[in-house]
C-alpha cells in the first residue's frame, strides 16, 4: 500500500475531484496500528502524511482493521471485501467524528482508497 | 434505431387513492411482470426487454413504483413521509397485474422486488405462474444509518448513488454500472430512505416463508456473489426455509444484475424463463 503515491494518483484520476468539490478537510485514515492525516482542498488531495503520535487533528476519522482491508486490496478483490461499504457491513471500517462529510463526499472516499488498490502486473 | 419497448400511463387507485403510474413493455406471449430495486425504477429492465429471445416468448411488463421514475408521488406527498410497507407493495403489484389484464403472471423482482416476491407466493399463489426473485432474502439486518440517504448537509442524490455504487460487481461494464448509479441519482427526496423502511425493517417475511407452496407457486432465486447487501449465504437461508426452491449463485455479479450487466445475467435466467414456458 503506497500512500505516499496517493496524492499524485489522485490528481491523475478524472473526475475525482468533482465528487469531493466542496470537501475541504483533514482526515485521519488508519489501518490497523498505522495512521496518516489527508489533507484535502476542494476535492484535490494535498498531502497524506503519517499522522502525529501525539495529538493529531483532525474533521473526520476513518479507520479500517488491517487484514480486512487488505483483502481489499487484492485485486481483483474477493466478493465481500470490494466496496468500504462492505468492510462497514463487516464491522471493520469506522466511520467517525463529523460522519456528514464522509456521505456528502462518498464517491470521493471510495475513488481515493481504491487507488490504493495496486493494478495487477 | 428505435427500440421496441412502448411506454404508457395507466391510471388506478391505490389505497383509496388515485395514482398515475407509468409502465413500459415489450413482446408477446406469457406474461412477465419486472420489478425494480429501491430507489430506482424500471429503466433496470432495459436489456431485458430488449431482449428478442425473451420478448418473442413472454409479455415483459415493467412499472414505476408510485415516487419513482416517471410515476409521480399522489396528491397530497407534500403533507408526508413516504414509507414502503409489505402490504402497500403487494397490494400495488396485483393491483397493476389486473389493471393490465395480466393473467397469472412470472414476478420477477430484483432487492426489495426480489423480497416482495416471497410474499406473492405466499399471499397470491393461485393468481402467479411463479416468482424470481434476483437478490432476494427474506430479512437483511441494517448495516448503515439510512437516515443519511434523506438529509440537509448531504446531496440525496449523491449519497443515493455513492452508498449503492460497491452493490456493482467489479466486472460489469463502465456504460451499465454508471447508467445504474444515474437512475439511484435521479430518486426523489426520502424515497430511496422509504423503500428501506420496507426492506431493512417492516418487510420481514422470514415467518411466510412456510407458507409457500411451490407446486402451485415455484419459486427460484438467482443472486450474484458480489452483493454484500444481500449476500449469497441470505439467499441460501431463505431458499432452505422453502421447500422446493431453487437458489443459484451468480459468479460475478452484484445486486443489480439486470441493469449493471444484463449479459452476464442472461445464462443463468434464461433456463429459469424455460422452465415456466414448459410448465405453461
Amino acid at each position: 500500500m503506497n500512500i505516499a503515491a496517493l496524492p499524485a494518483r489522485a490528481a491523475a484520476t478524472p473526475g475525482l475531484a468533482r465528487w469531493g468539490r466542496d470537501l475541504t478537510a483533514d482526515v485521519l485514515f488508519s489501518v490497523g496500528n498505522a495512521a496518516w492525516i489527508l489533507a484535502i482542498h476542494k476535492g484535490v488531495l494535498i498531502s497524506a502524511n503519517p499522522a502525529p503520535p501525539l495529538m493529531p487533528s483532525y474533521d473526520l476519522a476513518i479507520r479500517a482493521g488491517a487484514e480486512d482491508f487488505a483483502r481489499f486490496l487484492q485485486d481483483p478483490p474477493p466478493p465481500g471485501w470490494h466496496d468500504i461499504m462492505g468492510l462497514v457491513r463487516l464491522g471493520t471500517f469506522k466511520v467517525e467524528g463529523n460522519v456528514a462529510l464522509f456521505m456528502a463526499h462518498i464517491f470521493w472516499f471510495k475513488g481515493v482508497l481504491a487507488l490504493l488498490r495496486e493494478p495487477r502486473a | 434505431m428505435i427500440e421496441a419497448i412502448t411506454g404508457r400511463y395507466m391510471h388506478l387507485d391505490l389505497e383509496g387513492r388515485a395514482h398515475r403510474l407509468y409502465f413500459e413493455e415489450a413482446g408477446q406471449g406469457m406474461p412477465l411482470l419486472l420489478l425494480h430495486t429501491a430507489g430506482s425504477d424500471g429503466r433496470q429492465w432495459r436489456g431485458l426487454l430488449n431482449d428478442t429471445e425473451v420478448t418473442s416468448r413472454f409479455r415483459c411488463v415493467t412499472f414505476d413504483m408510485p415516487w419513482h421514475g416517471k410515476s409521480s408521488p399522489p396528491e397530497g406527498w407534500e403533507k408526508e413521509t413516504y414509507q414502503l410497507t409489505t402490504a402497500r407493495y403487494t397490494g400495488m403489484i396485483m393491483a397493476v397485474a389486473r389493471a393490465l389484464g395480466l393473467d397469472r403472471p412470472v414476478v420477477m423482482g430484483c432487492s426489495i422486488g426480489g423480497r416482495i416476491v416471497l410474499d406473492l407466493a405466499a399471499e397470491h399463489a393461485d393468481e402467479l405462474r411463479g416468482v424470481i426473485g434476483l437478490q432476494s432474502a427474506a430479512f437483511l439486518s441494517p448495516y448503515y444509518d439510512t437516515s443519511w440517504l434523506h438529509h440537509p448537509h448531504v446531496h440525496g442524490g449523491e449519497v443515493c448513488g455513492g452508498i449503492v455504487s460497491g452493490l456493482i460487481g467489479p466486472h460489469a461494464p463502465e456504460a451499465s454500472r454508471w447508467e445504474t448509479l444515474w437512475h439511484y441519482m435521479q430518486g426523489g427526496p426520502g424515497v430511496f430512505r422509504g423503500d428501506l423502511h420496507f426492506y431493512k425493517g417492516e418487510g420481514d417475511l422470514r415467518p411466510k416463508l412456510a407458507r409457500i407452496d411451490t407446486k402451485r407457486c415455484p419459486v427460484h432465486m438467482l443472486t450474484g456473489d458480489y452483493d454484500y447487501s444481500c449476500k449469497p449465504e441470505d439467499t441460501e437461508a431463505t431458499a432452505a426455509a422453502i421447500p422446493g426452491a431453487k437458489a443459484q449463485i451468480m459468479k460475478g455479479l452484484g445486486h443489480f444484475p439486470m441493469s449493471e450487466d444484463y449479459a452476464a445475467l442472461r445464462p443463468y435466467l434464461l433456463p429459469v424463463l424455460a422452465e415456466f414456458m414448459a410448465r405453461g
